[in-house]
């Protein structure tokens, strides 16, 4: 279906971005994105501002560079040999990309959920307390407990697993294990959680459920999420960004546009004409 | 006609074979309307007539090849006067050893007496006679089976079904070939081992402490003097695969993990090759390598230090297995590495480790079975490794922890005692099959569990 | 919400605080890798330069050139001699009496002997070999280039060795005055030795080649590719295309990947006890050799045959066999032709490394002094490598640069088989 979209009068299409992409201090801005793989280019041009404590959903069909933009908040893109980003990124005032911005550092402010659950081959213990001992945030083992219990409660896992803390982390439920991985990333306390469609390997009900986690999330934490389901992002997000072909093509509050949708394109997709 | 030559006239015949039966379907299929109205093609039935011809043929030949020695034997034996039969079984070897010099050369025979001579007479006769028989029976075998064959061929005959059934037997026979090998090395090793052990006993080989089988060549004196302890040779391997995995583990893990995890995909490429070379590297050049030169660097480096160095050191071998080990350890290293799925590693990175702390604390714990596996059979190869303690580790069975210290190995003695002019039946020798026995078990046991290992690490991933 | 703010950026000052030393971790880390791949790398070029640098000497040969007067007297042969007489001519005599004749101070019997030991010990045999080739030399002179013995070559070659004490040396310093004189004369020369190439093995340094161990190797090489690869090749079909899932199928695969990993020498011991002792083949032949490395190597064909028929893929085998083709005829037809490359890749890695082996033919007895080149696959035969073992344990120093030597030609050859093995993959290999 995308292939046939994929014509010059497309791109032309989409010259601007519809709607506002810009908000008062954001948490994280970002510039004239653009990101090649080797010559191919992924992303033109996207422009857009996360702001401080709401959750954004990245929509879009799939291989429009969703994930790829995503993946350039915390440089993860900087593993891929042939990946180049150029435009400006910065996290409230400093540069993501600057040559003195140390991407561990980075990376323990903005944390990332992946979509297929990873847990490490470890104990649930192990895998929470993983990042905390990596940045040296505890200073005792009362202290790691602590941050450990605390991340698991706020990722609702805690009083499933109290009992078997040593289990290994992998034996757990695909959503058990999902919510494993978030509290992994709260045991660091970013700033920022990145979450790559969180939910597509889940079950109905194991959804739900990290749904309703996001947004008690959002009180502490800023969220973007990269989600293939509309639905979902109806459900958990206040501001929606709909991505085509590498471009940002519309922004705006996730009710309007999903109720009245600007764009062509924006509404083709919202009324299932492509996926 | 010698084997040789009835082999290549038995392929002969059987490519004529194959021509005529050809020839006769494509006569049957003028007959009966075209090729189309065969069951087969018609170079089916070819196939079908000199399988006819030649595998009965070759059966019988390869047959009576291998049994022909024995019987022969025995009936040279029977012919022989008695009190030479009653002599003790290696002089009756070496007995019959002279009478095959004497029939190989007419220098020999002027010199032996006329009962020798009169018995290399009648193994002569018999072997033309055994010639004889082979070739007439392997020749009407052949042509019997011509005919045989070309006479089923007829316009319904299923000749590719037939073929195909041959076809498929011999694959399956040749896939058991795997299965023989190891009963083979079981049979032959266990054998002369059980044989060894009725002259020492077990308990005697497993936990004695001193081996000296040197002394024990009086001819008359059986297995009766000469100790066959050979905890000190299970002590000197140990200590040789030790140092070897020292060097091998650390700088062959390191290795993968720098080539796998860190370097540019062009160092990766060039790196890989070059150090594949060293696995390449024939074992003999090693041990060359480890007597001629490493050895003395050590013993020079040593006493620069003030520290008796053995010649022969245990640490010179030691090393240069273990650097030939590396590319092997690396390699399977890099294997079970890669194996390790890429969202560990992404998980990891996304929570601010950097790359050196995802390879200890992530991938490391998580590949460790199957680096363990392929630390296991590294081991394996360490101990069963010969030609460069051979050549670099001395003989003298001695107990020491001094790395410095000469020591000799299983592998050492297995050579020492079967290379030169030996009995075959002697001690000395069948103490070489029960060496042989332990280095099969131990390195089996370590195989299997590596293996095993490593299979469930694989099906953990997949 | 002010609280939060505050642990996150107390959060970040103690990650800020302990990144100094992580970073410095990696790098130590990182030079950790490096230092081993190193380690890997100068270990290959020392072994490399090492055995080239103690090979050099072996390609060079020093010949002395006599007068050599084949007087029938000294000979002890009547004057038209014919060839059986001729053979039996007493040549050093006719040697010794050349070279008093160009030292005629040297008289005392004890300088004789020193000055004779200039020449090597096969040099008689060379001569007899130029008057046989042409009788009609018998009592003329000839100027006759012969080798030097294996310490006047390495006195020859190693300029220190002049510098040193005498007791320090094999050659004495009245031998030093009469070599100085030859090569005054422009009576020593020295050239490239293809003899290594040509001769057989021999006790004496400077005569030794490796023409036998090739052609053992070259026979023991062919009769283990004459069986192993069929025999490999079939086992892999099988298992691959034909063999139905059960327990006897998984007994072989395990069979196969633990032969794989048996150390070789115990395949050595199952020749022995089995091959020669109850099937009687000849001791120390190629036949026996070679029936030794087939087993050994079965095991590399048949995994790397396995791994490349499953490459091909399964649409191949439909397609065939929806055009009716029989199974066999499919897999023989299509699925085997199109994973060629792969096999043979497989089959000359095998190859290689039967090449290189060496314990489990010391096992059957291919480590024999063998002078002759064999002649067919139950000859008395050694290899390249076991000549390797032979030569490294001889006394004489001379036979460290021929070790060398023959080391080189081995990898040489083990070099050319691998490239052949990456050019067959590079060529054909086949991206479904």
């Amino acid at each position: 279906m995308t292939q046939v979209i994929e014509a010059p009068d497309i791109h032309q299409a989409i010259k601007q971005t519809v709607g506002s992409p810009f908000t008062h201090k954001p948490k994280i801005s970002t510039r004239n994105v653009d990101v090649f793989y080797d010559d191919k280019q992924a992303i033109f041009d996207v422009s857009l501002d996360i702001g401080s404590h709401e959750v954004i959903a990245l929509i879009g069909p799939s291989g429009c560079g969703k994930s790829t933009y995503l993946r350039c908040f915390n440089r993860m893109n900087d593993t891929i040999q042939s990946c180049r980003v150029t435009g400006e990124f910065r996290l409230e005032e400093e540069d993501i990309y600057a040559r003195g911005m140390d991407p561990v550092l980075l990376r323990a402010r903005i944390g990332m959920v992946f979509q297929k659950p990873n847990p490490f081959p470890k104990s649930i213990y192990d895998n929470v307390a993983y990042g905390p001992k990596l940045h040296g945030l505890a200073s005792n083992r009362a202290e790691l407990d602590e941050i450990v219990v605390s991340s698991l409660q706020k990722a609702g896992l805690y009083e499933e697993v109290k009992d078997r803390l040593n289990a290994s982390g992998t034996g757990l439920s695909g959503g058990q294990q999902q919510r494993l991985c978030i509290a992994r990333t709260i045991a660091v306390s970013p700033e920022v959680i990145l979450m790559d469609e969180p939910a597509s390997a889940l079950d109905p009900i194991a959804t739900a459920t990290i749904e309703e986690l996001i947004d008690e999330l959002r009180q502490n934490y800023t969220i973007v999420i990269v989600t293939h389901s509309m639905q979902q992002a109806a459900r958990v997000s206040q501001r929606t960004a709909y991505f085509h072909l590498g471009k940002l093509v519309e922004v705006g509050d996730t009710n309007q546009i999903f109720t009245n949708p600007q764009h062509q394109l924006t509404e083709n997709y919202i009324t299932g004409r492509f996926g | 006609m010698n084997s040789t030559t009835l082999l290549v006239t038995l392929i002969g015949l059987a490519i004529l074979a194959y021509l005529y039966g050809r020839k006769r379907s494509l006569a049957v299929a003028v007959a009966s309307g075209g090729v189309r109205h065969l069951h087969s093609l018609p170079r089916y039935y070819g196939y079908m007539t000199a399988l006819w011809c030649g595998l009965p043929a070759m059966i019988v030949l390869l047959l009576w090849s291998m049994l022909e020695p024995a019987v022969l034997n025995q009936q040279l034996i029977a012919s022989l006067p008695v009190d030479v039969q009653n002599l003790p079984e290696s002089q009756l070897g070496l007995y019959l050893n002279d009478l095959k010099l004497i029939a190989g050369s007419a220098e020999q025979a002027q010199q032996a007496d006329q009962v020798k001579i009169d018995a290399t007479v009648y193994l002569q006769h018999m072997q033309e006679l055994s010639a004889w028989f082979k070739t007439a029976l392997v020749l009407v075998l052949a042509l019997a089976g011509i005919i045989w064959g070309a006479s089923r061929i007829s316009q319904h005959f299923q000749a590719r079904n037939s073929v195909e059934m041959v076809t498929r037997i011999i694959l399956m026979l040749s896939s058991g070939i795997a299965v023989m090998a190891t009963i083979g090395i079981v049979l032959s090793v266990l054998f002369e081992a059980l044989r060894f052990f009725e002259a020492v006993p077990v308990w005697d080989f497993l936990f004695g402490l001193e081996w000296s089988p040197q002394t024990a060549m009086r001819s008359d004196q059986v297995g009766s003097s000469g100790a066959f302890g050979a905890v000190p040779l299970f002590l000197g391997t140990m200590m040789i695969a030790a140092i070897a995995m020292l060097i091998a583990v650390p700088l062959g893990l390191m290795t993968a993990i720098y080539l796998s995890q860190f370097a540019t995909p062009q160092f990766r490429n060039f790196a890989k090759p070059v150090l594949e070379i060293l696995a390449g590297i024939p074992t003999v050049v090693y041990g060359f390598f480890a007597a001629l030169t490493v050895a003395p660097l050590i013993r020079t480096m040593g006493e620069s230090l003030g520290l008796a160095v053995a010649s022969e050191s245990a640490l010179a071998a030691g090393i240069v297995i273990g650097v030939m080990i590396i590319p092997f350890i690396s390699s399977l290293s890099d294997d079970v590495i890669n194996a390790v799925p890429e969202a560990m590693r992404e998980g990891s990175y996304a929570l601010g480790a950097t790359r050196a702390e995802t390879v200890r604390k992530v991938i490391i714990p998580a590949a460790l079975p199957g680096i363990v596996g392929g630390v296991l059979l590294a081991v394996s190869r360490a101990i069963g490794e010969t030609m460069i303690v051979v050549m670099a580790a001395g003989l003298a069975a001695k107990m020491t922890a001094n790395p410095l210290d000469a020591v000799t190995t299983v592998t050492v003695q297995i050579v020492t005692l079967l290379t030169g002019d030996q009995e075959f039946d002697s001690p000395k020798t069948l103490a070489a099959f029960a060496l042989g026995l332990m280095l099969f078990v131990t390195t089996l046991i370590l195989n299997v569990i590596a293996l095993y290992v490593v299979r469930k690490y694989r099906e953990q991933y997949e | 919400m002010s609280n939060k703010m505050s642990h996150h950026r107390s959060n970040i000052e103690q990650v800020r605080h302990s990144l100094k030393k992580r970073h410095r971790q990696e790098k130590r880390f990182i030079l950790l890798g490096k230092l081993s791949v190193l380690t890997g790398f100068l270990f290959l070029a020392f072994l490399l330069t090492d055995i080239g640098i103690k090979a050099w000497p072996a390609f060079q040969q020093h010949w002395i050139q006599l007068d050599v007067t084949f007087d029938a007297q000294i000979l002890d042969v009547e004057a038209p001699a014919d060839e059986a007489a001729l053979k039996k001519g007493n040549y050093r005599g006719v040697l010794k009496k050349s070279l008093y004749a160009m030292f005629p101070d040297v008289s005392a019997r004890r300088d004789k002997k020193a000055l004779f030991k200039l020449i090597s010990s096969g040099a008689e045999y060379q001569v007899r070999d130029i008057l046989l080739a042409d009788p009609r030399k018998l009592g003329t002179t000839q100027q006759i280039w012969v080798l030097a013995d294996d310490d006047v070559e390495r006195f020859l070659k190693e300029p220190a060795l002049r510098e040193s004490q005498q007791s320090d040396r094999r050659i004495k310093d009245n031998q030093v005055a009469w070599l100085d004189q030859l090569s005054g004369q422009g009576r020593i020369e020295s050239q490239w030795n293809w003899a290594f190439l040509t001769s057989g093995d021999s006790r004496e340094p400077e005569q030794a080649g490796i023409a036998g161990a090739l052609r053992g190797t070259m026979l023991t090489i062919l009769v283990t590719l004459a069986m192993s690869f069929p025999l490999g090749l079939a086992a892999a079909v099988y298992l691959e295309e034909f063999a139905p899932q059960n327990r006897w199928t998984d007994l072989i695969e395990i069979n196969v990947n633990n032969l794989a990993a048996v150390p070789s020498i115990v395949f050595g011991l199952l020749g022995l006890a089995v091959f020669i002792s109850f099937f009687g083949v000849p001791r120390s032949a190629p036949l026996v050799g070679g029936m030794v490395l087939t087993l050994m190597t079965l095991p590399t064909i048949i995994i790397a045959s396995r791994a490349s028929l499953k490459s091909v893929p399964p649409s191949i085998r439909d397609a065939a066999l929806a055009l009716g083709a029989s199974k066999v005829q499919t897999v023989f037809q299509h699925v085997v032709p199109l994973a060629m490359p792969g096999i043979l890749t497989g089959t000359i890695i095998g190859m290689a490394q039967a090449l290189g082996e060496t314990a489990p033919l010391l096992m059957i007895g291919m480590v024999a002094f063998i002078v002759d080149i064999p002649q067919g696959i139950t000859d008395s035969a050694t290899v390249l490598p076991v000549q390797i073992y032979l030569w490294a344990d001889s006394p004489e120093r001379a036979f460290m640069a021929k070790t060398s030597a023959a080391i080189i030609v081995l990898l040489l050859f083990l070099v050319t088989m691998n490239l052949l093995a990456v050019v067959l993959r590079k060529r054909f290999e086949r991206k479904w």
